[in-house]
């Protein structure tokens, strides 16, 4: 059924992106609140226990939604994908099976606990609740970007007599090389939207002149985890990506850097937007060589452009491709260029007085959102037109008893409740800031 | 090894059913026991640090259905497209009705996230009912192993079903009394004072209901049906399960107002004693066909290969003792009366 293979796309890729936005968010608050818990464990200062308490009240909206969100995902694999899941269930049932029954029960009891637990459970109960939570979370991070790198880079697996693929070696999937490197980048990537979210919000109050204290402990520890995170990202972590896309992927490649026609000492182009129609790059800013050093750490090597293969094996969205991959790199280095700054700063002790970091940082908080889209995008959208690289293609993944109307349907049903979730996400998250992370008011504890 | 597994996903899913059970039927009856603001957040305070645990059941569930019978869970899900992705609303609206209720002190919040909650718990019960009915009535199977129910055709439970027809929504009925006794066991637990008594009426009232549904149900079921009765035939100790659930239900009956922990906990027995009997009498079926039962998905056409199932079961046992251990801390921490117990974020419920 074509027509309805197209909605299916669309449903997914909506539903997968609008999910992703809580759960890159969650996981790197469970980091920062734990780094908050360790600290007040340590010094017993009354204020690193309001600063995650704070931050867990946030966390919890967002866990929540990402929880909701998260649902549909495993659903759709059957529901819209149901050729795809009959053939790699055997293979790819293993971690998403394991994400529920290692990581879930684990987060959802630590968070509970975590959560309405404080009095009952005491300081230390409490600093090992949240690090099972970041335990939970992070854990449930690397099953799914397994299942995803299975997709991207098939490995450990065997094809059954009835056709089916069928699990050759465990730890062989849970050890997949390109899964292990993929989890590394995402998951620094979710720490620094946690770091951004943070330090926009200490950012917020210093400016607003309220809750200082805390602003300045939330600036202090989002700056601090995030720098270093910022430059993990683009070494050793997104440097590997690019290597392993570069033997593994070879078509995504040239489709990411927009690079048409094959060439020795191939540039990058940092400006360009890419006429396929044509195979060129319009008003191109580039640096010559780059692309060559970077792939095969050798000036002159000659670079694979999308003349070297079939159209057919083309990724079907080359401009989305290579847009996508140009706003992750060039947020992330400007990424790089805020949280150095900021680190300067905050060395000298300057941090805190500057009106225009504190805005910069204030204003950025969008940004980390895009940038971890944007890499998830190239990611999916590079594995095109393969649903499991070089082994099945998108074509032959979907359902062929779900006719379009019944997916247009349910697609604009999530569009509606998804503006919905997005109105109570922000009036919510925007309440608890507004609440701020100084000790209640009586009146309100008192219940 | 595969019938193993489809034990093993048999005992999750009644897990799932007993334990988001009560927060479900919590869920249907808050509406009535509690009538006060105070009463209602009591009410909800005593599912508030389990819910979410509850439900990460049916996840949990689901994906080890779609590791050990891909087969099936891709026939399953694409032919029950609808119903499942309705239910994925239900559950997103239940869950953030729920969780936000108490973010916001305004009472028209509270009220609306109260309908909210009541409504979807409502809806998501019958619903999961008629799925059940569905999967014992058997769904119309072509030989490639594929089905596409549209939500109901003429009501009937043969020919070109949909999903409602009589027999599924009967089914969707009797588990809302059910869910409803399961949850007012629950309450009556977790309570104390007017809500207590309160539960334990309104426990008792609906008791005479499932009582009288489990009955006519089972009726309905062997004279629609007949071919259930095969492996009861065959292989008599299987009426070990339904004997387990009239104990379980005479237990309700037995201890409901006096020991307030059994009667729960024989609410648990009955439903566990109803599910196991379900899943005896489709065994070897994991989805029959209604169509020609040569077309039935079976637990051994549906598994997954070998050796993941070998090396599955190893993490799987792993896995699940962790979570019923985590489970006994969980609710060991907020065990007890919750009206005893000063919330931690008692501003927010």
């Amino acid at each position: 059924m074509q027509d309805a293979l197209a909605v299916d796309r669309l449903q997914f890729a909506f539903t997968v992106t609008f999910h992703y936005i809580f759960p890159q968010l969650t996981m790197g608050l469970a980091l920062l609140i734990f780094i908050m818990k360790t600290i007040a464990l340590r010094t017993r200062d009354a204020m690193w226990d309001d600063a995650a308490r704070f931050w867990a009240k946030i966390f919890g909206i967002s866990f929540a939604l990402g929880v909701v969100t998260g649902i549909p995902l495993e659903f759709q694999f059957g529901t819209n994908w149901s050729s795809f899941s009959k053939i790699a269930g055997g293979v790819l049932g293993q971690t998403l099976a394991m994400e529920g029954v290692f990581s879930f029960f684990l987060e959802s009891s630590f968070l509970g606990l975590f959560l309405f637990g404080e009095k009952r459970l005491g300081a230390f109960w409490h600093w090992f609740s949240s690090l099972l939570m970041l335990v939970g979370s992070w854990l449930s991070g690397y099953m799914i970007v397994l299942t995803d790198a299975w997709m991207q880079h098939p490995v450990a697996y065997k094809i059954e007599p009835n056709g089916w693929f069928g699990l050759q070696s465990f730890w062989g999937l849970l050890l997949n090389p390109w899964g292990i490197w993929q989890y590394a980048h995402n998951m620094i990537g979710a720490t620094q939207t946690g770091c951004f979210v943070m330090a926009a919000i200490g950012a917020y109050y210093l400016l607003s002149v309220r809750d200082t204290n805390y602003a300045r402990l939330f600036l202090r520890t989002a700056v601090i985890t995030g720098v270093i995170a910022a430059i993990l990202q683009l070494y050793p972590t997104g440097d590997v990506q690019g290597v392993m896309i570069a033997r593994h992927q070879r078509p995504t490649l040239a489709a990411m850097e927009g690079l048409f026609h094959t060439e020795e000492g191939a540039p990058i182009a940092i400006i360009g937007q890419p006429d396929v129609q044509h195979q060129k790059l319009d008003n191109p800013l580039i640096v010559p060589d780059a692309l060559s050093f970077l792939t095969y750490r050798v000036w002159t090597a000659q670079v694979e452009g999308l003349d070297q293969f079939p159209q057919s094996d083309w990724p079907d969205h080359i401009e989305l491709l290579y847009f996508s991959y140009h706003i992750m790199v060039g947020l992330g280095t400007i990424f790089i260029a805020i949280l150095l700054l900021a680190a300067i700063l905050l060395m000298r002790g300057k941090l805190f007085d500057s009106k225009a970091m504190l805005w910069t940082l204030m204003l950025a908080a969008p940004l980390p959102f895009i940038a971890n889209t944007a890499g998830w995008i190239t990611a999916e959208v590079g594995r095109q037109p393969w649903l499991i690289y070089g082994l099945m293609r998108t074509s032959h993944g979907a359902s062929p008893n779900v006719a379009a109307g019944n997916v247009w349907f349910t697609l604009l049903g999530f569009l509606g409740m998804y503006g919905l979730l997005s109105i109570v996400f922000l009036f919510l998250v925007g309440r608890e800031i507004y609440r701020g992370p100084g000790p209640a008011p009586a009146a309100l504890t008192s219940d | 090894m595969e019938t193993l597994w489809f034990w093993l996903i048999a005992i999750m899913l009644a897990g799932y059913v007993i334990l988001d059970g009560f927060d479900l039927g919590v869920g249907i009856l808050h509406l009535w026991i509690a009538n006060t603001d105070a009463e209602r957040r009591t009410v909800i305070r005593s599912i508030g640090p389990v819910w979410d645990g509850n439900e990460v059941w049916i996840l949990a569930a689901g994906g080890t259905l779609y590791f050990a019978f891909p087969a099936l869970y891709a026939s399953s899900f694409s032919g029950f497209y609808l119903p499942l992705m309705m239910v994925l609303w239900l559950l997103i609206l239940r869950g953030i009705s729920l969780e936000f209720r108490g973010h916001v002190t305004e009472p028209i919040w509270a009220k609306l996230c109260d309908a909210i909650f009541w409504l979807a718990s409502v809806l998501l019960t019958i619903f999961y009912g008629a799925a059940l009915g569905n999967v014992v009535r058997g769904v119309p199977l072509d030989a490639n192993g594929q089905f596409f129910e549209p939500l109901w055709t003429n009501f009937m439970p043969s020919g070109q079903t949909g999903i409602l027809d009589w027999y599924t929504v009967l089914v969707g009925i009797v588990a809302l009394a059910v869910i409803t006794l399961h949850g007012a066991t629950w309450l009556a637990y977790k309570t104390e004072g007017e809500l207590h008594s309160k539960s334990v009426r309104a426990a008792s009232a609906i008791w005479w209901l499932v009582a009288f549904f489990t009955v006519a149900l089972t009726l309905v079921t062997f004279l629609l049906l007949p071919h259930h009765f095969d492996n009861f035939r065959s292989a008599p100790w299987g009426f070990i399960f339904p004997l387990i659930a009239i104990a379980g239900l005479l237990g309700i009956a037995w201890t409901n107002g006096r020991k307030d922990k059994v009667a729960f906990l024989a609410s648990c027995t009955y439903l566990a004693g109803m599910l196991t009997s379900v899943a005896f009498s489709l065994y070897p079926n994991v989805l029959p066909a209604s169509t020609d039962r040569a077309y039935s998905l079976t637990v051994t056409n549906a598994h997954a290969g070998e050796y993941g199932l070998k090396i599955g079961a190893i993490w799987w046992l792993i896995g699940m003792a962790l979570a019923v251990g985590y489970f006994r801390f969980v609710y060991g921490t907020f065990g007890g009366k919750v009206s005893d117990v000063e919330s931690d974020r008692g501003a927010e419920y």
